[in-house]
């Protein structure tokens, strides 16, 4: 072959390599051209990146603080016996703690006029508050007690410039002269902003009480549900992909097997939510609105998505490493296990991620089982529990709150999205310090 | 091989646990998606004022509620569907043949349909049903005939009304409202405005020509919104010209932003409609399925709870959200508590 290159030298360039020739600058051109095209992609995505996030947290950032009502209560034991005897009792506190306000107001001497119910107008849903605090401390009783309770929504609303003075019409949520009442207040800072710890660890809450409402129990139910799913589909998709990778022989059934896997991988998850309806709840007898029941329904779907995640990562492990294992005596198995499937483990992790990740935010086949209205009211007393007491999930608590007549509420579901990122952000953290683990380890 | 363990162990916990939960403890409610914000607010109080858990309330629809109902007794069956509308006679026999025979009705209060449009657009003030059936239905009486809608502004067969585009969004098939919207508002203007005398003139029979009366024009003038209020009002919010189709509720949350028109010059409020002079207005429900009583912890408690005065009752916190009381409380309060079902004596 040299020889012949020899023979016939290539052809003489007329001029030096260091000077570009038209065919050169033209091909540097396209390359130029080409990484220009990339850039542009990129920075298009960033751009729409950008724009989702300043929208999102600017939307969800005022979720995240409430305004409060400082005071100091003090509740009698006759006055709580009275309350208890009542079948609103929640509204009885509620009134006890206005009468107090009231007069705490009028002994400070207030510059603008006011009654108890611009009083009532101007506080949220108390009652409940008051009384679960009083349940669990009853020594509490008669002794002066610091509150910090929600204030209605339309006063947060006007601080955070949902409600203004030019747009206000009197109605029995508001009164323009209320607005006077609050600024007064925050002269004396009674009212103030706060940040919101019941958002993130509270449940929901009726609708006409949006100060109360909190995203934490349904974090509890998709973290339950993400668990059922990852306890499930995880050994499942891998054993399955191992079989079919590496064992199963290849003819028709494992073509038709194969061929199914792909379909299913592209099934309308509101399917596998009939499904799950029909199967789990009306055949099978388990508990509706349940995260046991959204965790099985949601593993059938993340199924197809880990299994061919798994076999592809599987198959981009080098034959070379099973025949080098197969070739030092070891059975089929143990190449399998010891060689092949720590390599492949990332990319199952990777896998498995994405299919937790779409898990995550499906609200549809929850629909159908229950999961989805007024159904996260409060934590699970429990492990167990978790599984099987009616809980919702994240996204279907955003879709119910957005849905909600009270504009507050809908603030509340761009902050949900930012709990519910946040919550991915997590999940993927830990895939990624696992897969250094595992990749460290073989 | 500790995963492994822990894999087991947890499929393990799983499994018990779904066996030991089939005893139900809290009352499972589901329906009609505007009875929901109420149902929600008393399951909250209920939840709050007594030792019972706090029951789960799903929506869905009225129709579809209704069918989960009439699906069976039994704990993995619901207890009670919430219903915009009155239960029809193919549910009652639906319910019959899969088992549930005895079904105690509850009227909650009314609800008010209103007419709506954005805050600074025209001046859309006073509609009688003629008015909406002229912009949106699809065959209207124009110079003495009956034609294809062509109307493309309020002002051409009204000249009080603003002279401004026909948008209007109104609720989709699925939804209870249209029911309500169609009855009480098409009809009537399509019998005001002489389209339905003209109809019955061509050679139509009554039936045939009460469901003409209720088609809209498919010109893009009219929008049927199959979301809820929300998606309405963010169309409005879209389009100066729009006019939404609210329930009275929302309206009075969103007052901000909307607008209302009085209906036949009678301005939509609680009051207006518990006197029955606001003309768009529908009775809530939900119904109880009498064999789960005693058998669901907190059941017929939560149905007396929902209907007692403190809540229900004009000063409740149902009335201050929106729901108009309803003046015979205490018939229903009654046939709660005695847990009177329906065809016995009602």
């Amino acid at each position: 072959m040299t020889d012949a290159s020899m023979d016939n030298p290539p052809p003489a360039r007329a001029r030096s390599l260091r000077q570009a020739d038209a065919n050169t600058r033209r091909r540097n051109a396209a390359e130029k051209r080409f990484r220009a095209y990339g850039m542009v992609a990129i920075l298009t995505g960033l751009f729409f990146l950008t724009v989702l996030f300043v929208s999102i947290i600017r939307s969800g950032a005022p979720a995240f603080t409430r305004t409060v009502v400082n005071v100091e209560f003090t509740l009698t034991q006759d006055q709580m016996d009275a309350a208890e005897s009542e079948l609103f009792k929640t509204k009885a506190y509620s009134n006890l703690f206005i009468a107090a306000l009231q007069g705490k107001l009028e002994e400070r001497g207030m510059s603008v006029e006011f009654d108890e119910a611009a009083i009532e107008r101007l506080l949220g849903k108390v009652g409940g508050t008051l009384r679960a605090h009083y349940k669990e401390f009853p020594d509490d009783v008669g002794k002066p007690v610091p509150f910090e309770l929600a204030a209605s929504s339309r006063v947060d609303g006007y601080y955070k410039g949902r409600v203004n003075r030019e747009t206000l019409q009197d109605s029995r949520f508001l009164q323009l002269s209320d607005l006077d009442l609050v600024d007064a207040l925050e002269e004396a800072q009674i009212i103030k902003q706060a940040f919101s710890w019941t958002f993130i660890t509270g449940a929901d809450s009726g609708v006409d009480n949006p100060g109360g409402a909190g995203i934490g129990a349904a974090v509890v139910g998709s973290f339950f549900m993400m668990l059922v799913v990852l306890v499930l589909s995880l050994p499942i998709g891998v054993a399955a992909s191992i079989y079919l990778e590496e064992f199963a022989p290849q003819n028709r059934f494992t073509d038709l097997i194969e061929v199914n896997i792909s379909n299913l991988a592209a099934v309308p998850s509101i399917v596998f939510g009939i499904l799950g309806l029909a199967v789990f709840i009306q055949f099978m007898h388990l508990p509706q609105s349940a995260p046991l029941v959204g965790g099985l329904v949601l593993s059938l779907m993340t199924l197809p998505t880990i299994i061919i995640s798994t076999r592809a990562s599987l198959k981009a492990v080098p034959p070379s490493i099973r025949d080098a294992a197969l070739g030092v005596g070891a059975s089929k198995m143990q190449a399998v296990f010891h060689h092949v499937l720590p390599l492949a483990a990332p990319g199952i992790l990777t896998g498995t991620i994405i299919g937790l990740a779409q898990a995550l935010g499906e609200t549809a086949p929850l629909l159908l089982i229950g999961m989805v209205g007024f159904v996260a009211r409060g934590y699970p007393d429990g492990f167990v529990a978790g599984f099987t007491e009616p809980n919702s999930a994240m996204p279907a608590q955003i879709y119910t709150w957005a849905a909600r007549a009270d504009a507050s509420f809908y603030e509340k579901a761009w902050g949900g999205i930012i709990i519910l990122l946040a919550f991915l952000l997590t999940m993927n953290i830990i895939a990624i310090i696992l897969r250094r683990r595992f990749e460290r380890r073989w | 091989m500790s995963f492994v363990k822990l894999t087991a162990s947890t499929l393990a916990i799983a499994a018990v646990s779904a066996t030991a939960a089939a005893a139900r403890d809290q009352v499972q409610v589901a329906g009609s998606s505007t009875v929901l914000p109420y149902a929600s607010i008393v399951a909250e109080v209920f939840g709050e004022n007594t030792d019972f858990p706090t029951p789960v309330v799903e929506s869905g629809g009225s129709s579809a509620g209704l069918k989960r109902f009439c699906e069976g007794v039994g704990e993995n069956t619901i207890d009670v569907a919430n219903a915009s509308r009155q239960i029809r006679e193919k549910e009652i026999k639906a319910c019959a043949e899969a088992g549930v025979t005895d079904i105690i009705e509850v009227r909650i209060g009314y609800d008010g349909i209103v007419f709506a449009s954005q805050q600074s657009g025209p001046e859309f003030s006073a509609f009688e049903p003629s008015d909406i059936y002229n912009a949106i239905g699809a065959q209207v009486m124009k110079d003495g005939a009956l034609v294809e809608n062509s109307f493309n502004s309020w002002a051409e067969f009204n000249a009080d009304l603003p002279d401004a585009e026909i948008a209007m969004f109104i609720p989709g098939t699925k939804h209870g409202t249209r029911e309500v919207f169609e009855d009480k508002v098409l009809l009537k203007g399509c019998e005001a405005t002489g389209a339905m005398q003209a109809m019955l003139d061509g050679g139509m029979d009554e039936d045939a020509a009460e469901d003409a009366c209720l088609d809209v024009r498919q010109d893009g003038k009219s929008v049927d919104i199959d979301g809820d209020y929300t998606e309405t009002l963010a169309r409005i919010d879209a389009n100066t010209n729009g006019i939404g189709v609210f329930g009275l509720a929302f309206y009075e949350n969103n007052t901000d932003k909307l607008k209302v028109a009085t209906m036949s010059d009678v301005a939509p409020s609680t009051e207006t409609i518990s006197t029955g002079e606001y003309p768009v207005s529908r009775p809530l429900f939900f119904y109880v399925k009498k064999a789960h009583i005693g058998v669901i912890p907190g059941l017929q408690e939560y149905a007396q709870f929902f209907v007692a005065d403190e809540i229900a009752g004009p000063s409740g916190p149902l009335a201050n959200y929106g729901l108009v009381a309803d003046p015979e409380l205490a018939k229903t309060q009654e046939a709660v508590a005695n847990a009177t079902t329906m065809g016995s004596g009602s």
